[in-house]
């Protein structure tokens, strides 16, 4: 083998200088990520601070910046949360169905029909929200209201225009429910068989191996999908925007006329006709957004990290 | 509590796929049966039907009869579910739920039947399945920990711990010392060797001095060619098996001289 001396360094240098095209590609792109963070907070924190030091009287609303924004922070996370009360159990009962349950070829289509609804734009959304949600929802609200009104989530005259907090977490649910159920397929399916069969063979029936081994693998997962859904509703601008009928200040009615609006959805609408100060107060807003976000990402990591000695992982 | 396990001219298929062709035996109570023979002719295959857990894969189906005292397991109407909770298995890889402590992974299978249990009650039962399984003194003060922090061969005991709280009548065992070192391996092996007046044990092993310590029958599979289906060629005493089998393929297998 004459030739291997000849051979050897280039078979040895290509894979040495890959490795170093590769890790200074990810390595840029990683720094890349973070100067971009850096940059949106920078701006926002920029474009806000106007808004931040203003005297109370001047910011739109007249009472300051807090009062401005601290309800449509409040309607930003009640919608949010409608929409995970109600896409959780939703997405997680779709997953186990389509990967425990149905028949392959059921699953399949299934599947597909869900990550359809991840191509709706979401203007679309807020069309069949106003035209058919809505009025759908008023003999719900009205129920509600008589059935269940010494809650204070459902108060006395419900809207007969539908146009509600409620409408809209439903809506933000359906908009939310394929990156959730995708997420929590893929978990469900990577349960291992191992215990899979540890607890069919101590006589689980399907729903008791699920509990005892699927869920429990699985729970990191739903989490991290929920956030991911969470993330998608507190930032949805154009279905809010059309669906809700707002009102100023915070309103824990979620079926009443009046309702609290959203950062994003009220940053879309009112942005066209500001100028000056009031474009900052919307950017202080924006910036709110911003840490709202944050912090639910945040929160999700701990939980996850707190339960990382009883994961499946090891 | 122990049974008698009775196969009649079993079957076993995945789907069209003929794996283990034409079973008869007789597993008897309070005896630990081995199963031997070389990879692939169908031991573990055989051993699942014994609970009906090879219907958990798609397509896995049988034909014949696997009485246990006289109730034939794949008689209509019979509940898969029900079969395994008489007859417990213990898998080749150690595998507690992960999710669970120690305590949880025990009672795991007694929480299934329903049966609303006192605290001490409870107790009780985590501490007599753990000593039954020669685990109790090593992890009696972390009872609360996950399974999944003890070594193999503490997890793979925590498993039978796990098998016999559900008190079985049969408890099936799939190699279950292939990823233990010797001493954990021995230590099951005395295990095995105190349920035994307890329960029917069959246990698969590749490891023949295996089979000779702990087992008093021995069974020994085989195929005649690849892709024929797996078969008994020989079922005896274990004692009989290895000093004076009756095939000359038995005899072969276990001299090393196979193949
Ligand atoms: N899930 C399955 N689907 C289809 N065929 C299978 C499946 N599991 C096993 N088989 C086939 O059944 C036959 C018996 O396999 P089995 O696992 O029972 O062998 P074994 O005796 O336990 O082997 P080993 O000693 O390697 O564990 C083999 O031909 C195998 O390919
Ligand atoms: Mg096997």
């Amino acid at each position: 083998m004459s030739t291997t001396s000849a051979d050897r360094p280039t078979t040895r240098e290509t894979p040495r200088y890959g490795d170093r095209v590769f890790a200074g590609l990810a390595t840029g792109a990683g720094v890349l990520i973070l100067v971009v963070l850096a940059g949106v907070a920078g701006f926002l924190l920029w474009q806000a601070l106007p808004a931040l030091t203003a005297a109370p009287e001047d910011v739109r609303g007249g009472e300051g910046l807090f009062s401005y924004i601290y309800p449509l922070a409040f309607g930003t996370i009640l919608t949010a949360l409608i929409a995970l009360v109600i896409a959780t159990p939703l997405s997680v009962g779709i997953a186990l169905f389509i990967t425990h349950y149905a028949p392959r070829r059921i699953a399949l289509a299934l599947g597909y029909v869900v990550d359809l609804l991840a191509a709706v734009p979401s203007i679309i959304y807020g069309l069949w929200g106003v035209y058919v949600v809505a009025p759908a929802s008023v003999p719900v609200a009205t129920w509600l209201s008589q059935w269940l009104g010494f809650l204070p989530f459902f108060g006395p005259d419900p809207s007969a225009s539908g146009r509600t907090t409620l409408v809209v977490g439903v809506v933000l649910a359906i908009m939310i429910l394929p990156v959730m159920t995708a997420v929590n397929r893929e978990v469900f399916l990577q349960t291992p068989t191992l215990h899979e069969e540890a607890s069919l063979a101590l006589g689980a029936t399907r729903w008791e191996m699920i509990r005892m081994a699927v869920i429990p693998f699985g729970r990191s997962g739903v989490i991290s999908g929920a956030m991911l859904g969470l993330g998608r509703a507190l930032g949805e601008t154009m279905a809010v925007a059309i669906i809700l009928s707002v009102a100023a200040g915070v309103h824990l009615d979620i079926i009443g006329t009046a309702n609290s609006g959203t950062i994003a959805a009220d940053i879309a609408l009112q942005f066209p006709e500001s100028s000056g100060l009031d474009v900052n107060t919307l950017v202080a807003s924006g910036l709110v957004l911003f840490f709202i976000t944050l912090l639910v990402n945040m929160a999700a990591r701990w939980i996850i990290a707190r339960r990382a000695e009883f994961s499946g992982a090891n | 509590m122990a049974k008698r396990i009775d196969v009649k001219d079993l079957d076993i298929y995945y789907g069209d796929f003929l794996a283990v062709k034409g079973v008869n035996m007789v597993i008897e109570p309070r005896a630990v049966t081995a199963l031997i023979g070389p990879s692939g002719c169908g031991k573990s295959t055989f051993l699942r039907t014994l609970n009906r857990m090879h219907e958990v894969i798609p397509g896995a189906r049988v034909s014949g009869e696997v009485r246990v005292d006289d109730q034939d397991l794949y008689a209509p109407g019979v509940d898969p579910v029900g079969v395994r909770r008489r007859v417990g298995m213990v898998f080749q890889r150690p595998n507690p739920f992960p999710t669970m402590s120690i305590y949880d992974n025990v009672v795991a299978g007694v929480k299934l039947n329903s049966t609303r249990m006192k605290k001490s009650e409870m107790d009780d039962l985590v501490e007599g399945s753990l000593k039954g399984a020669n685990l109790w003194k090593e992890v009696k003060d972390r009872l609360d920990k996950p399974g999944s922090g003890l070594s193999g061969g503490q997890q793979q005991r925590l498993c039978i711990a796990r098998t016999i709280a559900v008190k079985p009548d049969v408890v099936l065992m799939d190699e279950p010392c292939s990823a233990l070192d010797p001493i954990s391996t021995l230590a099951i092996e005395d295990l095995i060797n105190e349920l035994k007046s307890d329960y029917t044990i069959v246990i698969v092993t590749h490891n023949m001095q295996q089979a000779a310590r702990v087992s008093d029958m021995t069974g020994f599979f085989n195929l005649k060619a690849t892709g024929e289906p797996g078969h008994l060629v020989e079922y005896d005493d274990t004692q009989k098996i290895f000093s004076n089998p009756g095939q000359k393929a038995t005899e072969d297998y276990i001299s090393g001289r196979f193949g």
